[in-house]
C-alpha cells in the first residue's frame, strides 16, 4: 500500500529523519515505535502531505506521489489521527466530519445524507458515533472514534494514528484495539505511533523502531519482546522491574477524612474520600481518568477549595491552606498538567526550578533576587537530575516534555520533604525519562517521605505502590497491599467499583 | 515549489540572523518594530499632506523645528510629554501582570482631583515645600491607585474584566468631577471667584519648582516620573514582586500552583498602575496648572496606552515614546502656522503609529487571553515536528 524509501528530513540544527525506509501492507498493523523525539510524528507527517521530505521518495500503490499539502494525501486515500484532536467542540458531530468535505444540496447542508452515511460507517467498523451529539460534551474517546469516522467518510484506506491511546482509558484503550481490528479485517491499512510496548505487542503485526532519526530495527510482534523492543528504542539495556526495598513505613504524614470537592463545574467528583499515607510508603491511586483525581490532589495542595470533610498533614489540619502555606510544611507536588501548572513556558530553566521557592532568603535579600544564587541552584539541579538543555537561561519551552517534566520533578523533588503528592508524573514520556523519575520517587521513599501517586498508568501504580487504592466515583473502593494486587482485580474495581464485579 | 520553500528558509534564516543581532546590540529585542511604525506613519501623513497640496518637507521641516527648535522649543516639548509617562506606565504595569488597563484617563481625573484638593487645603501654606510638596504629589498617587485598585478588587472578587470596568469608571470619575468642579449649588469644589470652571489655587508651597519657563513650564516632575521609570524596570526585572507580576502574566494558573497569592498581584499590578497616573496628573496640577481642570487630562490617558504599546511595554523605552509623542503636540502648532497644515495632521500621524503597533500587539494580546481560556476540548495546531 505504502512504501517509503530513503526518507531524509533536516530541521535547522537537527536531522529529525535519516534514510528512513517502511512498508506499509494492505490489512496490516505497522507499529512506529520510539522515544520522544526520535523522529515519528516527522515521517508520518511527511507520508501525510504536511512537511515535504528533503530527500527520498513515497510511493502509494506503488506510484511515487509529491504532495503538496495534506488535501493530496487525504485526495490518495490516507488520513490521519492527531494525537491532539482536530475537532470544533461547538459542532456536531455530524457538522464536523462533514466539515471541509461538505455533502450539500444545492445551497445549504445536507445533513441527512451526511447522517446516513456516517451511520453506515459506524455500523461496519464498529464505531458508535451519535452524529447529533455535540463534540464537547463527549469523552475523549469518544471524540476519537469521530476522528476515525472523519477519516473514513473521506474515504481513507491508509489510517495513521499519531499516539492514539495516550489519552484513552485501559477499558477503552482495549475498546480501540477491537476496533482496529475491524479496520483491518476489512482491508484498512494502519500506521501505529506509540511508545508504549504492551500495546505494540498487542496489536502490531510489524514493528520499526526509531531511534534518532534512524531505523534501528524491524520485528514482527512474533518475534519481539518488550525487553528486546525497548533496547532497540534507547539503544541501551532497560530495567523493567523497578528495584526497590520493602517499604518501612512510619507514622502516618498525609490523611483525609470524608473529603468532598467540586469540579469546575460545581459538581461534586470527590464523594467522601478517606485516606491515610504514611512516612516511607508510596500509596498510589488507580482509577479511570474522571473519577476525581485532578479534583482529589488539587484539594489535597490547596489550590482548589474544598466543599466538605478535612484534609490533615503531619498532625496539622490543613483544609483550604493556600498552596504556599502547605508547600512550605514541606508537601511537594508534581502537578498533573505539565504546561498549565508545571511551568512557565516563557520563563528560563532557571526561573522554572525556583518558581515555588524565588521567596527563599537564599533567592532574594530584601525583596531583591539573586540571580547568581538562582543559577548556581538551577546548574546544579541540572546535573543532579540529567536535565539535557544547552544552559539553565535556555527558555524551558525549547526543551522535550520529558526534559520540561524533569525540570518540574526537581524543582519539586529536592528539599526538606515530608510528603509529595504526585499526578500522572510519566505521562508521554520516553523509557528513559520514566525510569529515571521512577528511582527518583522510590529514592524519596527511602527517605521516609509519604508519597500519594495517582495516575492513569496500571503499570506505574503497580511498579511503585506499595498500597494501592482505587478511585471510584470519588471515593476509594477498595485498598490493596500492592505485592498482592493482579492487574484484573484492579481492572474490575476500577470499571465496577467493586471486587465482586457486580453493580 | 521546493526550491521554493529552502529559498524561504535562507530568508528566514538570514532575517533570524539580523534579528539576533540587533538583539543582541539593542538588549531591547522587539523596540525595532514600533520604529518602523514610527517611519511608515509619517510617509503615509507625508502623503497626505502632499494630497491637500502643501510640500510635505516643508511641513514637517517646521514640524520639527517646532519640536526642537531651539532651547524654549525643546523644553515645552519635554515639558508637554512628562504626564505621558505616567499614563504609559499605567498600562503598562498592568500589562506585565496580564491586565489591560485602559482606565488611565480616569484614574489621572482621580489623582488630580486629589492632588488639587489637598493641596488647597487651607494648612497646606503653613507648611515647609519640601514638606508640601511631598503631600500634593502623595495624596495624587493615592487617588489615582485607589482607582486603579477598584478595577483589579473587582476581577479578584467577582471576575468582571478589568477592559469593561475601567472603561466604566472612566465615565464614573469624569462625571464625577465635572460636577464637583461645575456646581455651585451647592459649591463642592469650585472655585466661586472664577468665571471658568475651575477648583481653588493650591497653595504656594505645594507648587513644584520650574526648570524652564517655556511654554508649557517645564518643572521638576520631570525628574519624578522620568526616576519611576527606572524604578519600575528595576522592580519588574530584578524584584521578587517583579518576578510575581510577570509570572502572574504569563500564566497565572501556575502561580497558584507555585503559591503565588494570584489576586493579591492583580489587585497590587492595578493600584501601582493608577498609582503612577496619580502621580502625573498631581505633578501637573502642583507644577503646571495651579488648579485642577478636568479638561486638562483630556485624552491623555488613552494617549498613554498608544505610548505604552510603542514602547512595547518597557518601561525605560516609554520615556522615549512619550518624548516623541508630547513632542509633536508641541510642535504641530508651528507647522499649522507655518505650512497651514492643521494640527489634526500629528494626530493623524500618532494615531496610525498606534495602529501599526497595535495591530500586531493588540491581537496577540488578545490572542493570550483566549489561551489562557483553555478548553479542554480545544481543537490545538498540528504539534511541532519534533
Amino acid at each position: 500500500m505504502l512504501e517509503v524509501e530513503g526518507i531524509t528530513k533536516a530541521f535547522p540544527g537537527v536531522v529529525a529523519n535519516d534514510d528512513v525506509s517502511l512498508t506499509l501492507n494492505q490489512g496490516e498493523i505497522h507499529c512506529l515505535l520510539g522515544e520522544n523525539g526520535a523522529g515519528k510524528s516527522t515521517l508520518v507527517n511527511m507520508v501525510f502531505g504536511l512537511y515535504r521530505p528533503d530527500q527520498g521518495t513515497i510511493k502509494v500503490r506503488g506510484e511515487e506521489v509529491h504532495f503538496e499539502d495534506s488535501g493530496d494525501a487525504i485526495a490518495r486515500g490516507i488520513g490521519m489521527v492527531h494525537q491532539h484532536f482536530q475537532l470544533i467542540p461547538v459542532f456536531t458531530v455530524a457538522e464536523n466530519i462533514i466539515l471541509g468535505n461538505e455533502v450539500t444540496k444545492g445551497a445549504f447542508l445536507d445533513l441527512d445524507s451526511a447522517r446516513r452515511q456516517i451511520d453506515s460507517l459506524a455500523e461496519r467498523y464498529g464505531l458508535a458515533v451519535d452524529p447529533d451529539a455535540t463534540v464537547g460534551d463527549l469523552s475523549v474517546g469518544e471524540q476519537q472514534r469521530v476522528e476515525l469516522v472523519k477519516a473514513l467518510f473521506r474515504d481513507a484506506d491508509i489510517l495513521i494514528l499519531d499516539e492514539p491511546t495516550a489519552v484513552l482509558t485501559p477499558g477503552e484503550v482495549d475498546d480501540f484495539f477491537g476496533v482496529v481490528e475491524s479496520l483491518t479485517g476489512q482491508g484498512k491499512s494502519i500506521i501505529f505511533i506509540t511508545h508504549k510496548l504492551r500495546e505494540v505487542l498487542a496489536v502490531a503485526d510489524r514493528i520499526t523502531v526509531l531511534r534518532a532519526g534512524q531505523v534501528v530495527g524491524t520485528a514482527t510482534a512474533e518475534g519481539a519482546t518488550q525487553q528486546s523492543l525497548a533496547n532497540l528504542m534507547v539503544g541501551r539495556d532497560v530495567v523493567f522491574r523497578v528495584d526497590k526495598a520493602e517499604a518501612d513505613p512510619g507514622a502516618p504524614v498525609l490523611r483525609t477524612q470524608d473529603l468532598r470537592v467540586a469540579d469546575d463545574r460545581g459538581v461534586e467528583t470527590v464523594t467522601g474520600f478517606d485516606v491515610e499515607v504514611r512516612a516511607g510508603e508510596i500509596f498510589g491511586i488507580a482509577g479511570v481518568e474522571g473519577n476525581g483525581q485532578r479534583e482529589l490532589v488539587e484539594a489535597i495542595c490547596g489550590m482548589r477549595p474544598t466543599a466538605g470533610g478535612r484534609v490533615e498533614m503531619l498532625g496539622q489540619e490543613t483544609t483550604d491552606w493556600s498552596p504556599r502555606k502547605i508547600n512550605e510544611l514541606g508537601v511537594a507536588h508534581v502537578p498533573e498538567n505539565r504546561s498549565k501548572h508545571g511551568v512557565v513556558a516563557q520563563y528560563t530553566i532557571a526561573d522554572n526550578l525556583v518558581l515555588n521557592r524565588y521567596h527563599h532568603r537564599k533567592f532574594s535579600q530584601r525583596g531583591v533576587r539573586n540571580t547568581g544564587a538562582i543559577n548556581a541552584e538551577a546548574q546544579e539541579l541540572v546535573e543532579q537530575f540529567d536535565v539535557r538543555t544547552p544552559g539553565v537561561d535556555a527558555v524551558i519551552d525549547t526543551l522535550s516534555g520529558g526534559n520540561q517534566q524533569k525540570v518540574i520533578v526537581a524543582r519539586e523533588l529536592t528539599g526538606d520533604l515530608k510528603a509529595l503528592v504526585v499526578a500522572q508524573p510519566t505521562r508521554g514520556l520516553d523509557v528513559g525519562s520514566i525510569e529515571f523519575i521512577h528511582r527518583k520517587i522510590i529514592e524519596l521513599r527511602d527517605r521516609g517521605v509519604a508519597v500519594l501517586l495517582v495516575s492513569a498508568e496500571l503499570d506505574e501504580i503497580l511498579s511503585l505502590s506499595d498500597r494501592i487504592g482505587v478511585l471510584y466515583r470519588g471515593r476509594l473502593a477498595g485498598t490493596v497491599n500492592a505485592a498482592d494486587a493482579t492487574r484484573e482485580e484492579l481492572g474490575l474495581l476500577m470499571a465496577t467499583g467493586s471486587s465482586e464485579g457486580q453493580r | 515549489m521546493n526550491g521554493a520553500r529552502n529559498a524561504n528558509a535562507g530568508v528566514g534564516r538570514a532575517a533570524s540572523q539580523i534579528h539576533r543581532v540587533l538583539t543582541e546590540a539593542w538588549r531591547l529585542q522587539p523596540l525595532y518594530v514600533s520604529l518602523y511604525a514610527i517611519l511608515l506613519s509619517f510617509v503615509v501623513g507625508g502623503v497626505l499632506i502632499s494630497i491637500i497640496g502643501v510640500n510635505p518637507f516643508t511641513a514637517y521641516w517646521a514640524l520639527l523645528r517646532g519640536m526642537v527648535g531651539g532651547g524654549d522649543e525643546i523644553a515645552g516639548s519635554v515639558a508637554r510629554s512628562v504626564p505621558f509617562i505616567g499614563s504609559a506606565l499605567a498600562l503598562a504595569f498592568a500589562f506585565r501582570a496580564g491586565l489591560f488597563n485602559i482606565g488611565a484617563e480616569g484614574q489621572l481625573l482621580a489623582g488630580g482631583i486629589t492632588a488639587a484638593y489637598v493641596g488647597a487645603l487651607s494648612w497646606m501654606s503653613d507648611l515647609p515645600g519640601f514638606v508640601a510638596i511631598p503631600l500634593i504629589l502623595i495624596a495624587g498617587t493615592m487617588g489615582g491607585a485607589i482607582w486603579g485598585g477598584i478595577p483589579g478588587v473587582l476581577r479578584t472578587k467577582t471576575g468582571a474584566h478589568e477592559v469593561i470596568s475601567t472603561i466604566m469608571l472612566n465615565s464614573l470619575v469624569l462625571f464625577g468631577v465635572r460636577w464637583m468642579v461645575n456646581s455651585r449649588d451647592p459649591v463642592v469644589l469650585r472655585d466661586t471667584e472664577s468665571t471658568v470652571p475651575r477648583t481653588d489655587s493650591i497653595s504656594d508651597t505645594a507648587v513644584l519648582p520650574e526648570l524652564v519657563d517655556s511654554q508649557p513650564v517645564l518643572h521638576v516632575g520631570l525628574f519624578a516620573l522620568v526616576g519611576i521609570c527606572f524604578v519600575v524596570a528595576f522592580v519588574l526585572k530584578r524584584t521578587t514582586f517583579g518576578f510575581e507580576v510577570g509570572t502572574v502574566g504569563l500564566n497565572p494558573h501556575a502561580s497558584h500552583y507555585a503559591g503565588i497569592n494570584v489576586n493579591r498581584v492583580i489587585v497590587a499590578s492595578m493600584a501601582a498602575s493608577g498609582a503612577f497616573a496619580g502621580l502625573a496628573a498631581a505633578s501637573e496640577i502642583s507644577g503646571t496648572n495651579g488648579f485642577f481642570q478636568p479638561g486638562t487630562f483630556f485624552l491623555m490617558g488613552f494617549d498613554g496606552i498608544a505610548i505604552a504599546l510603542l514602547a512595547r511595554t518597557n518601561p525605560v523605552a516609554i520615556i522615549a515614546a512619550a518624548l516623541l509623542w508630547g513632542s509633536m503636540l508641541s510642535g504641530a502648532p508651528l507647522m499649522q502656522q507655518e505650512a497651514d497644515v492643521s494640527i489634526d495632521v500629528v494626530r493623524i500621524i500618532q494615531a496610525m503609529v498606534l495602529l501599526f503597533v497595535a495591530a500586531d500587539a493588540i491581537v496577540r494580546y488578545l490572542f493570550r487571553v483566549r489561551e489562557l481560556d483553555q478548553s479542554p476540548f480545544k481543537a490545538t495546531s498540528i504539534e511541532g515536528a519534533m
